[in-house]
Formats: C-alpha cells, structure tokens, sequence
C-alpha cells in the first residue's frame, strides 16, 4: 500500500513527498554519522587552526594584559562586548525554534530544530567567553558568583551586568539540557545501529533509551514543560543582555525600545545563520528530502517578519531622537549616521533594512543560493549593528573633552574571527557525533503504516 | 514466580500494535509494555495513561527556584548593607530578574531530575529481549505472565501477524 500522503499530511505538517518509511528516515540521517568527506576533514582542519588563533590571542592578552586591546577611555566596551552579544543573539533563534515554534505547533521545524539547537548550545557557549576575555583579568572573574568569602562581600544584586551572569548561565544550562533531552531517543536509534566503539559511546550518552511506553509518556511531558519554562527564558535573556545597555544613561542606549528590539534582531540574525548553516549540512549529507524548499521559505517568511520589526526600531530611535529636542540625543543620532562611524552605521542598515526586502519574492524565498548569500549579508549586519550601538554610543557622550575614537587591535580581531572558528568546530563535531536531523520528532509527522485501510483514525 | 516470562513481538504495522495490546488487557493481562520509534498517542490511549507526575515536579522546581532568587538577593543585600545607585537595600524589582532566571533554571533542572526518576532513567545494562528496529520503524509489545497464561498471550499476539515472536524476560 501506499504510505506516499497527498499534499499536507493529517497532521497539517510541511510534507517531505521524498520519505516515505520510518526505516528511511533512519537510515538517511544515520548515514552522516558514517565516514567522513574530504570536505568535512578540510573544514574542521580551518576551525582547529582558527581555535588555535582564538586562544593564542586570549593567551597574549593574558600576558600581555588588556592593553594589547583598543579599549581604552571613552571607548571602554568594543569587539569583544559586540561578539558577546552577536552571538548570544545568534543563539536565540534556536531556542524559538525548537521551543515557540514546538508549543506553537509549527508544521514546518521538526527537521531543521536539531542544528538549531545544537548552534544555540555552541553559540552561548562562544558567547560566554566574550565577557570573560572582557574583563582583561580572568583570574577574578569568580567575584561574578555569589558566595560567601573571606571579603563578606556579595554580587551586587542591582547591576544589570550581574543580572546578566544569571541569565546566561541559565540560558546555557537550560538550553543544554533540552538538547540533550531531545536528541537521546535518536542516539539510542543510532546506538541500534553502530557498532563498536560508537556502539560504546552511544550505549552510554543514550542513557538506555528503549522507547518504551512509560518513557514516551513521561518524556512528551517532560519536554512540553522544558519548552514552556525555555519560552519566557528566552526573550528575557536578550532583553537582560540590552538593559546592560539600556541602564545605563549613554545617550544611544538608554531607551525603553531596547528589550524588544533586541529580541528582534537576535531571532532576525539567528534564523539567517540557521539558514547559513543548513545550506551546507543539506547538501553535504544529501538531506535534500527532508530540508525542502518549503522549509527555507517558512525561514526566509520569519527573516523578513524580523527584518520588519528591526528596520522600524532603527527608524523610532532616529525619530524619537529628533522628536525628544534633546540637544545630546540628537546629537548621537546624527553622529550615527554621518559621524565617524558613518560606515558602520550604514552596513547594518543596508544588511538589515535593505538586502532582506528581496524576501518579499517568492522566487527568492525558494532559491536556496540566493538565500545562502542574503543570509550571509544579515549576519554581517547584525555584528555591525551590535558594534554601532557600543561604539559609536560611547565615543561620543556628554562632554566633548571625552570624546574619542575607538580603534580595534589585531588581537581583538583575531579574537573575534576565532570565535567564528571555535564555534564551527564544534558544530562540525555535533555533524559527525549526533544525528543532525530529529528522527523521532521527524516520525510524528509522517504516516504511521498500518494494515488494514482505516484512515484518517491512524 | 520462577515458572513466569515474558514474551516479546515485534510489529510492523501501527493499528497490530494497538489491537494487540487492546486485546491482552482485555484477556486480563497487566504487565504489558510497548515499543514505537517516536511517541504514539494511540498506543498510550490503549494502555490507559492518564497524567503525567513530571508536572509536579516542574511545579516545585519552579517555585523553589523562585523562592531561592528572592531569598539569596534579599539575604546577601541584608548581611552587607550598601547602598548603589541611590535605590533602596532591598530593590525587589531589580531581584525579580534574578528570580525568575532562577525560577526557570530550577524548574527545568526538577523537571529532567523528575523524568529521569519516573521512567527509570538511566538504565545502562541491556535488555535481554530487545529488537533494535524499535527505535528504527517497527513496533513491539511485551507482555509477562506465568508460563499458562503466555499461551494465551501467544495467541493473541500471532493474530495480529508479528514479524518476530520472541521468549524471554527483560532483564535476568
């Protein structure tokens, strides 16, 4: 009989008309755990010599001391705060994915939610590193934790940057943890499959998964429940990480706009490197049945919903700053534009207010190289966006006897372009290690096989 | 009971599955356990599944999370009275972060310590009787009773045309 359904199945979900059996699936995600490219090999071999730059250059800073930075008075905050909160921004869509979209019950995220998870993991994990190397003095950086010492001294419980070791630390925990959770039905499927050492290895991290009854039943609870507590965690995580900012009185930052707009941008940026990352693992893993157009355009369609709500954010701060008749806050505002980060400035705005208008046409939404390459642009945009608002806030403030210009060093370039590669690295690791497409989740949404012709009623 | 096992069949089909276990609880048989490669709505309606305790667990989790920020932010800022930035010793909005960033890491930790309790997570030793295309595209259920009684099961089970029949209990 035929399994093939006609057009959206049951369940109202994306169809793959490509899959049509259980065993399929299993073996066509299962095959990019088996011997690797040449390509692959090549990719990891540039992330492992960019991890090594990473820590070269953290390691010279270490010695050298914070100096070996550009950050110096006014500009006190500058690449490494922007890569902080560029990827933390990045991190966001993952979780509004795997988890909004879940309670949602969005037909189209089952098979991309699993590398979304996995870059949300690697992203906080590059982006914790960031206020780290910040401090210049890593050795203190426990001070950040509450706990009772010979100083009898605790956290300042009222700074917005302590309420920002909380949030991350949770955002990290919390988000691990759920992506761990959801990928262990599917290592026990690869577990059944491998064989020796890896055999071993899954055994073990599979934690003995059988999906028996009893643990399907408290595992789809258990998961609801992680999705419902990630939800609210993730918007308030960027919105914690723009009060960093927006507390404080620089003009530039302190405006109530911020939270939104940053929970904003961070899903505009993180759905467009979702995409950037995709792209390949598609291609590479010959995924083409389970990643279809359909699935790019519902990401392009929430690119473009995002790239809206950003844009008019961009457009209230420069209106609201002319409408306030504050002498300062105008003052900011035109220095944004035509000051001496005029360049800056107007990156994002092309990257982010321009280049994704081209989404609005179907036949871009549906052309993946097209939308590799706005992808790209986007990700470029939101790292500028991230560095106007540090930079060019600060160099410019009150008194004009503390205006200044900021110039990043090669260390913290080189910091910056590491964090690209320590993320890469491990999420080729995560390419080869776990199943990158969610096999369980992918089941729920293809028809069961069943003997007798009974329907819609299986 | 040392004259009881159990008796495994693997199904290729969603609707034998369910038939099989609808048919051994109405033959009176309780310890019946089933397989499926992703979670089957219809298979935990036919073994009669009600609520799931992990609610409980989220629940006080949570609260205990919210309990713990408001209490560490509110002791710490009493053992070491200072004040910043002109706010009060005890700024109960400025904690509220802090709480609810601990409401959700705590609630999420109880809930994964609560699933791993209730289903007997983890169990490293391997099953006896186990087929691996359970987690692949086939089915199972697995049913225990002394050895009479799992002739009947046996009957039963090869209504529904198993792809496999096995003998043998789950753990030794």
């Amino acid at each position: 009989m035929s399994l093939v359904p006609e057009g959206p199945t049951a369940r109202g979900a994306v169809p793959h008309p490509d899959v049509h059996t259980y065993d399929e699936v299993n073996r066509d995600v299962l095959r990019a755990l088996e011997t690797p490219g040449k390509g692959w090999w090549a990719l990891l071999a540039v992330a492992a010599a960019g991890v090594v730059l990473f820590f070269s250059a953290w390691g010279w800073q270490l010695y050298k001391g914070i100096g070996v930075s550009g950050l110096n008075s006014p500009v006190g905050w500058g690449v490494y705060i922007t890569t902080f909160v560029f990827w933390v921004g990045i991190a966001h869509s993952g979780t509004l994915i795997s988890a909004i979209l879940f309670l949602f019950r969005s037909p189209w995220r089952q098979s991309i939610y699993r590398a979304a998870e996995a870059m949300t993991v690697f992203a906080v994990m590059t982006a914790g590193l960031f206020p780290l190397i910040h401090v210049g003095r890593l050795w203190h950086a426990y001070w950040l934790i509450p706990y009772p010492n010979s100083r009898f001294l605790w956290p300042n419980f009222k700074s917005p940057l302590v309420w920002d070791v909380f949030a991350i630390t949770t955002y990290f925990t919390v988000s691990a943890t759920f992506f761990y959770l959801g990928a262990i039905p599917d290592i026990a499927a690869a577990r059944d499959r491998a064989t020796g050492l890896r055999k071993k290895l899954y055994q073990v991290i599979s934690l003995g998964w059988r999906g028996t009854d009893s643990q399907w039943h408290h595992f789809g609870k258990a998961y609801i429940f992680l999705a419902a507590l990630a939800t609210p965690l993730v918007l308030s995580v960027h919105s914690v990480v723009s009060w960093d900012f927006a507390m404080a009185i620089v003009p530039g930052w302190h405006a109530t706009i911020f939270a939104p707009y940053f929970v904003a941008g961070a899903i505009f940026s993180g759905v467009a490197m979702v995409i950037t990352l995709v792209v390949p693992i598609r291609k590479i893993f010959g995924l083409e049945a389970y990643l279809t157009t359909k699935h790019f355009d519902a990401m392009a369609k929430l690119c473009l919903l995002t790239s809206l709500i950003v844009l008019y954010a961009y457009l209230s701060e420069f209106f609201l700053a002319w409408y306030s008749g504050e002498e300062i806050e105008r003052t900011a505002f035109w220095n944004r534009l035509f000051g001496d980060y005029w360049w800056a400035t107007w990156t994002m705005l092309v990257c982010n207010g321009f280049v994704p208008i081209m989404l609005w046409f179907r036949r871009i939404r549906h052309s993946i190289p097209a939308l590799f390459v706005i992808s790209i642009f986007i990700n470029i945009g939101m790292w500028f966006e991230r560095y106007v608002i540090v930079v060019t806030s600060l160099h410019h403030e009150y008194e004009p006897f503390a205006w200044g210009i900021y110039r990043p060093s090669l260390t913290e370039m080189a910091l910056m372009v590491g964090s690209f590669c320590w993320f890469g690295f491990w999420f080729l690791l995560f390419t080869r290690l776990l199943p990158p497409i969610a096999i369980a989740e992918l089941k729920e949404v293809l028809p069961a096989p069943t003997r007798k012709k009974t329907g819609e009623a299986y | 009971m040392d004259n009881a096992a159990g008796l495994l069949a693997s199904y290729e089909y969603l609707d034998s599955t369910v038939d099989a276990i609808k048919a051994l609880k109405k033959a009176g048989f309780e310890k019946i356990k089933a397989y499926a490669p992703y979670p089957e709505h219809h298979i935990e309606h036919a073994l009669g599944y009600g609520q799931s305790p992990v609610r409980v667990w989220t629940l006080v989790g949570g609260l205990t999370g919210t309990a713990t920020g408001f209490a560490l932010t509110t002791w710490t800022s009493i053992d070491w009275p200072l004040v910043v930035g002109g706010k009060p010793i005890v700024s109960i909005p400025a904690y509220i972060i802090i709480a609810f960033e601990m409401t959700i890491l705590f609630g999420a930790l109880a809930t994964i310590i609560g699933l791993f309790v209730l289903s007997r997570l983890p169990s490293i030793k391997p099953p006896v009787v186990y087929d691996p295309e359970f987690s692949s595209g086939r089915y199972g259920v697995y049913v225990e009773g002394s050895r009479q009684r799992l002739e009947e099961a046996r009957q039963i089970m090869n209504e529904q045309q198993p792809i496999e029949l096995r003998e043998g209990e789950l753990y030794d």
